[in-house]
């Protein structure tokens, strides 16, 4: 099959390998009929993530169609269409009984910190990703989901981790009504966060970016006020002086590791690997945020230290709220939006990339090239 | 007095828009208001239904021994087979898992040890009959096709202060390594001629 793989830092190219087998009793084989790149892939792509190894696919968004299945599956057959979270879970451990999915204890031998993540590195377990024509899903009578006959394939590529982690980051905030929530980073995850805050009835919504064409986007899409950072000679006293001096109620960093705005900490991090990640974001949203107030992050961080502004949080008595999002706990309710004509994921798909052409796919989203919001990869274009 | 800023006194600040401004503009406005509404509320909930009909699973098998983190009682009964430890950066990784995530020196190794197979597998690649190539793999050619220039600038970017190190992470190693082999050639060639 032809796959995606990964060869250092910024080289990727797409090779012959062999169609993934059955390894255990509830796996299933899934043919990727589209898949996505995520913001989070440029972390590896950029060698940030601990135990990337030459050779592994990445690709965590992706859906397909089920081609075989291992002896114990019981609620997927050949032929199903489904959709697949992005965390590999098994259903039964301490965490996935009580429904915290994205941190399994039983499908990642090399960490305990992080659970299981499809094409993430062997920092979260080791199996290799959907950005390929067939994929390997364990545990398939628990984390597949069957796709609607309603739902538009490039709306379900978008619930397997962005639009759910987006939602997630809004309800990590616990925005009550009429909140201000400032959400930093206008890519995919940000976009739908600021998006998901007025569903749970925020008042005020700002997005925080650099990059002009993500900020438009921002205000047609996530109907939000938005500000460029780089006009401002201090984002979090421009943003005290829009909150009347008070800070926002709830801040959402949708960034993570790669946050630019500060020198030294983006190259420390994403050049040099010095830090798990750039934690510009994630101060500023320390900073500006209310006393008492609520940061909520879903920007994804690497596993070794960063040099973050703890005592700021600690003296203003801020809740820190966080974790991977475990996805399959949101469709219900995403669903229910995405029919009643409150969310179109699809509508922040900017690329439609062949899978033979995924290396320029990386680079165009790498770079922020050709005003790129969210690449989709396209095994076999129409 | 000048009415004073928001956090001086005890009044929370008034709403920019009203509900009902916000409820016709915004679709979908509050319908996720009341927390139960909210999917993953509350963060725990015992005896979710997963779809899982084990209490443990079935142990998937160790086809070559797998490395694990020192803080998992055993390797845990499914594993990813993406890519098992090869070569000497195999080697560094397996003296990472000796120590706990909790220690710098098992993240810091595995970083080197990344960096250690990258070029493991770019000089493996010049015996076979598709060798590395830095211009293809990253996709670079894009920058033509895809406006590189009008991208970035007279767009008020942050990250043009430091885009320019990308070329040089990337390019650095291969232009030193060519370096380095063309002074071993020529060295070679001037001692056949010496002789």
């Amino acid at each position: 099959m032809r796959s995606m793989v990964y060869r250092g830092p910024y080289k990727i190219r797409v090779e012959e390998k062999d169609i993934p087998p059955i390894e255990h009793p509830n796996d299933a084989i899934v043919r990727v009929t589209s898949a996505a790149i995520c913001g989070s892939d440029l972390h590896l792509y950029h060698g940030m993530m601990p135990d990337t190894r030459v050779g592994m696919t990445f690709g965590h968004e992706f859906v397909g169609v089920v081609e075989q299945v291992g002896p114990s599956v019981q609620r997927l057959k050949p032929g199903d269409r489904v959709m697949v979270p992005f965390n590999v879970y098994c259903g039964s451990c301490y965490f996935c009984s009580r429904g915290l999915y994205s941190n399994c204890h039983n499908v990642n031998p090399n960490a305990t910190a992080v659970g299981g993540i499809y094409g993430y590195s062997h920092t979260c377990g080791g199996y290799d990703g959907g950005q390929a024509e067939f994929v390997r899903v364990p545990f398939a009578d628990v984390g597949p989901g069957l796709i609607p006959d309603w739902l538009d394939e490039e709306d379900a590529v978008l619930l397997t981790d962005a639009l759910p982690t987006g939602y997630f980051g809004a309800q990590l905030g616990d925005i009550a009504e009429g909140d201000t929530v400032v959400v930093f980073g206008a890519g995919p995850v940000g976009l739908f966060a600021a998006k998901s805050a007025w569903l749970m009835g925020a008042g005020r919504v700002i997005v925080i970016d650099h990059l002009e064409y993500r900020l438009a986007k921002a205000r047609t899409f996530a109907h939000a006020e938005t500000c460029n950072f780089v006009e401002y000679e201090d984002i979090v006293v421009h943003l005290k002086k829009e909150t009347d001096y008070l800070g926002a109620d709830v801040v959402i960093d949708a960034v993570g590791a790669e946050a630019d705005g500060n020198f030294l900490q983006h190259v420390s991090s994403a050049k040099l690997k010095l830090q798990g990640g750039s934690p510009v974001a994630l101060n500023w949203a320390i900073d500006s945020v209310r006393k008492g107030g609520t940061v909520s992050v879903v920007g994804a961080y690497g596993p070794i230290f960063s040099a973050v502004k703890f005592g700021d949080a600690m003296n203003k008595g801020l809740t820190l709220r966080m974790n991977q999002c475990p996805v399959k706990r949101q469709w219900p309710r995403l669903l229910e939006h995405i029919r009643n004509g409150y969310l179109k994921p699809s509508d922040i798909v900017t690329h439609r990339i062949p899978l033979e052409h995924i290396a320029e796919g990386y680079h165009i989203f790498s770079a922020k090239l050709d005003d790129c919001i969210k690449p989709l990869v396209v095994p076999h274009p129409a | 007095m000048a009415e004073l800023p928001t956090p001086y006194t005890a009044g929370k600040p008034a709403l920019k828009e009203s509900t009902e401004t916000l409820r016709a503009r915004i679709p979908g406005w509050g319908a996720d208001l009341d927390p139960k509404d909210r999917p993953a509320h509350p963060r725990e909930q015992p005896g979710i239904e997963t779809g899982a009909h084990w209490d443990f699973p079935e142990r998937q098998e160790e086809k070559w021994p797998r490395e694990r983190s020192v803080e998992h009682a055993f390797v845990t009964p499914v594993f990813g087979t993406s890519t098992p430890l090869k070569g000497a950066s195999g080697i560094i990784r397996r003296y990472a898992y000796k120590y706990s995530e909790g220690r710098a020196a098992h993240w810091l190794l595995l970083v080197a040890a990344d960096r250690v197979d990258a070029w493991e597998h770019h000089l493996r690649s010049f015996a076979t009959l598709r060798p590395d190539n830095p211009i293809t793999e990253t996709g670079v050619l894009s920058e033509f096709s895809r406006h590189g220039m009008g991208s970035r600038f007279g767009k008020k970017r942050a990250d043009l202060g430091h885009q320019w190190i990308d070329p040089v992470v990337v390019g650095a190693p291969w232009a030193l390594a060519a370096g380095g082999l063309a002074v071993v050639v020529l060295r070679s060639i001037r001692k056949e001629h010496a002789r």
